[in-house]
């Protein structure tokens, strides 16, 4: 499934055209993209929440040479899955 | 931010009406969700993508009573990062 199936089923279920749908889902994942980037965590609830996490500077090896580098502080985004859709998907898998 | 938020968000930005973008947020979250129950992968660029995962079964361990349990094998959804979305959270730091 790709972003134009959830536009398809956006312009479907509401009364908009293809266009408009398509830009309604580009804003939604817009807002969503924005508050991860000022570093405010999202939660969807039924789906799960994505969670900015710090990582501080360490110290690496380049693989190759041997070289020791500084790697620098950063931030990463993880998904944090929903406990509801969890079992819902492990439900479904067993039958 | 949670879902509400995004709800208010989408409105302002969208120009529709709350009902409206609720309907509409909750579309989106059902067909991804939909999809990721049934196995299907999900790719949406510049944002991410999410794919089903397989797990065996394996011995874990009570961490309270260090008894011995059998973890079933399960699936679950990773979610890989966009670049897109991966290069705006890191700038920002």
């Amino acid at each position: 499934m790709t972003k134009v199936d959830i536009v398809t089923n956006v312009y479907e279920r509401l009364g908009f055209s293809k266009r408009e749908s398509s830009e309604i889902v580009e804003k939604f994942f817009a807002i969503i993209k924005e508050s991860l980037a000022n570093n405010e965590n999202v939660k969807i609830s039924g789906l799960g929440n994505f969670v900015v996490r710090e990582k501080k500077a360490r110290k690496g090896r380049n693989p190759q040479t041997g070289e020791e580098i500084e790697i620098a502080p950063r931030k990463v985004l993880s998904f944090r899955l929903s406990q509801v859709l969890k079992s819902e998907i492990n439900d479904s898998a067993e039958k | 931010m949670n879902k509400i938020d995004i709800v208010n968000k989408l409105s302002e930005t969208a120009n529709i009406n709350q009902k409206v973008a609720k309907i509409v947020v909750d579309t989106i979250i059902d067909s991804i969700k939909q999809a990721i129950v049934t196995g299907d992968r999900v790719e949406i660029r510049g944002f991410g993508s999410f794919s089903l995962r397989s797990y065996k079964p394996y011995k874990g361990r009570n961490p309270k009573n260090g008894e011995v349990v059998n973890v079933p094998p399960k699936r679950l959804p990773y979610f890989k990062v966009g670049k897109e979305l991966k290069e705006a959270i890191w700038k920002e730091g």
